[in-house]
């Protein structure tokens, strides 16, 4: 029996559970998925929103805010890449710059430091690239971009070093409500737990509907991005948006904590897990793009991916007890990423509420580093590569990424079990060749430490095999 | 301290090394990231190397082989399993490698000879699902010939590049069934051999001006959606055509690859990503070099033998007689061809002929190849027949160039039969 069981291993669900280990508790996580952060989590815009868009008094607001101030914390402890690099809110015509007043007002009324109004001069000397068209913008220094795989990664890997329990590959079937607890059925069998916390993502209601009656729906609505090679990565200093709409915040352009250059999304209903590219959404995330940015070189796209969003088609969180013992954390849209650290610290507070106690262990650990040989000095590196030798074997050579960094991994809290696992736990795969050549070097590490054959090792999630089979002459067949 | 550096020991940084110890330099390293020598040629077994170099059809390893042994009697310090990181204006050479550790070595001259890579389906933007079973052909050719293992059953190929043309064979040789070779352009991008031995030897149609609009599939391809585009390359509504497959091989062309000569301040030429180079291959940086397909992408290493010997000797004679002097004059494009190479001549440095590799940006029938110099023909060639996909090149006798100034332009135009 554990105290607490959250279903469901992205951000929301890994801020969550780190909050709850640092309790004495017995926490498990049950993703269905065979790694954290594979779903929304690994595709939006990767920025920490300053919090100006909530409406004010909201929940997501308060989470917002408090949240952006906590991730900055979360990241430099856990050695997530962050970097403090402000916002602006780019306005085109006088609607637009009412807009700007109305997200100004807000922003001071949601507790945002630092929120000033630019004219489109002062915009341009701060972001030389940006359209002449600009007449003004908002600038938010409290912005920031982050690698929302790695801060999840980080909060999960916390989680499990202070004790809590991730059990990959179990999805969720069933809820059942015991006298004073709650049966949790699976595909690997029945967990049993006090408290039951719902971050399951685009799938929230399915999982909400197990327990309580239904009152909500999640919407899914799919953004499509481009990212661009690092040759594009200095196009822009900040995060440039364009005036939110009903539908959301609208094409952003972007630097990435990894030196890239970010740009999308559209936002289009989808079904749940759909995260196709379309032509057209493509088309207008370019041309919307160029709006804000002329320069925008998408010649150097070196990839393209989209996410779905969470959307519940409402202004605030659904983040309730509702249903004894059950804690929803439900339609996480935008900015629930920056707001996943407060919602994890929300979550234990609204427990607590329902009658868990929380009593803090004597010790948390709460550190974490891993070695980025490619930002290592000279020095740094002769010496790594000098101790161990594998640090000197480049295996991603656009990432510069090292043998040594990729068998570090599997030494982690969560070690990776596919390609893409290994990927957001080093950046090998992520450059301009997108994995062309360490792919095979790659498949070839989890093969030999994972103990199994090439055959069975998988792009990203389970079922993604890569390899059909050993040809005629390997097999002997010939 | 070393005469000469060699970053790659593939076909081209070979023969450079191979080149310029027999021109009298003795203490030349090459280093090389991968285990072994050969780069590319190791994963290309078929067969079609050498037909112009040794006048005989070798495999890929074996062609690499002739020089490795080759290399074997000479002097040259070889470093694999060791990754470049960094090259300064000074020449000093940032390296890594297990063995080695992480050092820098100084060099009097360097040879960039560090190839090229493929085009993803990021760079050209193939909508649709992101499943498993999407290659690049030269990831599958490492999976079939190096890794043995089969990346595919039913196969689509997408692009006709040279890699692809050969993957479709391969593949089918192996017991894969391939569908279709998809190539968005009027004409392919591959040699006219391969079109014939890999695909209509085979009876894998090709559909040119068609393209993939929509891959399908959660886990693994299921199928992708095939449209026939317009003069502009964009889609036709209504043309699409469904294939059943698990596999998407894409050959949409190589990029040469350029961190280090970019971040080092080495003068890049857009129009063939690589280095911009005088007739000796050298860049704008002097004593460093470029050759193969790091200088621009070739279709045939007997090409890449040439040119990295000519950089090979030129890096010897940097070293061993001091700059290269004389007034320098731009060699450009004029109608017909996408680039040429080298982009800039010092006619006096010029040996006893300046050979310049070119592409033509459409298929030319009957044509006529010019030269010229401030509106005068140096000379002219005769071609039956050019295509974008095939390199080519002219000879120019170093005495046509006495007195030519302001530049010379190389244009083709197709010639009444």
């Amino acid at each position: 029996m554990y105290d607490v069981l959250i279903i469901g291993c992205g951000v929301v669900g890994a801020a969550t559970a780190m909050e709850l280990s640092r309790y004495k508790l017995s926490v498990a996580v049950a993703e269905r998925e065979n790694d954290v952060a594979v779903g929304t989590t690994k595709a939006n815009s990767a920025i920490l929103h300053a919090g100006y868009d909530p409406k004010p008094g909201t929940v997501m607001a308060r989470l917002n805010v408090r949240g952006s101030q906590l991730a900055a914390e979360y990241c430099q402890k856990l050695d997530v890449p962050y970097r403090r690099c402000g916002s602006m809110v780019l306005a085109f015509s006088e609607r637009d710059m009412e807009t700007l007043g109305v997200l100004l007002d807000r922003g001071n009324r949601n507790g945002v430091p630092g929120l000033r109004i630019l004219t489109g001069d002062e915009a341009r000397q701060m972001e030389p690239e940006l359209a002449d068209t600009v007449l003004g913008a908002l600038w938010a220094p409290t912005a920031a971009i982050v690698s929302p795989w790695e801060l999840c990664l980080a909060l999960a890997e916390t989680a499990v070093k202070n004790g809590a329990e991730l059990k990959l590959c179990t999805a969720v079937t069933g809820l059942e409500r015991a006298e004073d607890h709650w049966r949790i059925h699976t595909n690997r069998g029945i967990l049993e737990a006090r408290y039951v916390v719902n971050a399951a993502g685009v799938d929230s209601d399915t999982v909400h509907d197990m327990a309580a009656p239904h009152d909500f729906d999640i919407r899914p609505s799919r953004g499509e991005y481009y990212l661009l090679d690092k040759a594009e990565g200095g196009r822009v200093n900040t995060v440039v948006f364009q005036c939110p709409s009903e539908k959301g915040k609208g094409v952003l352009v972007s630097p990435t904590v990894h030196g890239n250059l970010i740009v999308g999304p559209n936002a289009e209903a989808s079904p749940k897990h759909d995260e196709s590219t379309t032509a057209g959404g493509l088309d207008f995330v370019r041309e919307t793009a160029k709006l804000s940015v002329p320069g925008v070189n998408f010649g150097q796209s070196i990839r393209n991916f989209a996410g779905v969003r969470a959307n519940a088609g409402l202004d605030d969180f659904i983040i309730r007890i509702a249903a004894p013992g059950f804690l929803d954390l439900a339609g996480i849209c935008s900015p629930g990423l920056t707001s996943a650290p407060a919602i994890g610290e929300y979550a234990a507070e609204l427990l607590q509420g329902d009658g868990l106690r929380l009593e803090k262990k004597e010790h948390f650990e709460f550190h974490r580093r891993r070695i980025r040989f490619k930002e290592l000095d000279e020095e740094s590196r002769r010496e790594l590569v000098s101790r161990d030798p594998a640090y000197g074997r480049v295996i991603c050579r656009c990432e510069t990424v090292t043998e040594g960094e990729i068998l570090a991994c599997f030494h982690t809290p969560i070690p990776p079990v596919s390609v893409d696992g290994v990927k957001r736990r080093t950046n090998a795969g992520m450059g301009r060749c997108q994995g062309g050549f360490c792919a095979p070097r790659v498949v070839e590490l989890l093969s030999r430490e994972l103990n199994v054959p090439a055959g069975e090792i998988v792009k990203d999630r389970a079922g993604m095999k890569i390899l059909f089979e050993e040809t005629k002459e390997v097999r002997g067949d010939v | 301290m070393y005469e000469l550096i060699v970053i790659g020991g593939g076909p081209a940084g070979l023969a450079a090394a191979c080149e310029a110890w027999d021109a009298g330099l003795r203490r030349i390293l090459i280093v090389e990231r991968d285990k072994t020598l050969g780069g590319i040629l190791n994963q290309c077994i078929h067969n079609g190397f050498g037909l112009t170099y040794f006048k005989e059809e070798l495999t890929g390893p074996e062609y690499a082989h002739r020089f490795t042994q080759l290399l074997a009697k000479t002097g040259v310090e070889v470093r694999t399993d060791t990754m470049v990181l960094r090259i300064t204006p000074d020449r000093r050479v940032h390296m890594t490698g297990p063995s080695c550790g992480y050092r820098i070595e100084e060099a009097s001259s360097v040879i960039l000879a560090m190839g090229c890579r493929e085009r993803t389906r990021g760079a050209i933007g193939v909508p649709g699902a992101r499943p498993a079973g999407v290659f690049t052909a030269g990831a599958a050719q490492r999976y079939v010939n190096v890794e043995g293992w089969m990346p595919g059953k039913r196969v689509v190929i997408l692009g006709s590049g040279d890699i692809g043309l050969i993957m479709a064979r391969r593949m089918t040789l192996e017991g894969a069934k391939v569908l279709a070779c998809v190539e968005v352009m009027p004409y392919s991008g591959g040699l006219t051999r391969n079109i014939v031995q890999c695909l209509e030897d085979y009876k894998i149609p090709l559909y040119l001006s068609h393209t993939v609009t929509d891959v399908l599939g959660r886990d693994r391809v299921e199928k992708v959606i095939v449209s026939r585009v317009d003069e502009n390359r964009r889609p036709i509504p209504g043309t699409e055509m469904e294939f059943a497959c698990d596999t998407l091989l894409l050959s949409v062309g190589l990029i040469p690859e350029n961190e280090l000569t970019a971040a080092a301040g080495i003068r890049m030429d857009p129009r063939t990503k690589g280095a911009a180079v005088y007739e000796n291959m050298e860049t704008s940086l002097p004593g460093v070099f470029a050759c193969g397909n790091v200088a621009h992408v070739h279709d045939l290493v007997d090409y890449v033998t040439r040119e990295s010997q000519r950089a090979g000797a030129a890096a010897a004679r940097f070293v061993l007689n001091g700059p290269a002097a004389g007034e320098e004059i731009p060699v450009e494009n004029g109608p017909g061809v996408s680039y040429t190479v080298p982009q800039r001549v010092r006619p006096e440095n010029v040996d006893k002929s300046l050979g310049i590799f070119f592409r033509v940006n459409r298929i030319f029938g009957r044509s006529r190849i010019c030269v010229e110099a401030e509106g005068r023909e140096v000379c002219g060639f005769d071609r039956e027949r050019m295509a974008p996909g095939e390199m080519e090149s002219v000879t120019v006798p170093k005495k046509l160039l006495a007195g030519v100034k302001g530049g010379l332009t190389v244009s083709v135009r197709e010639v009444e039969k």
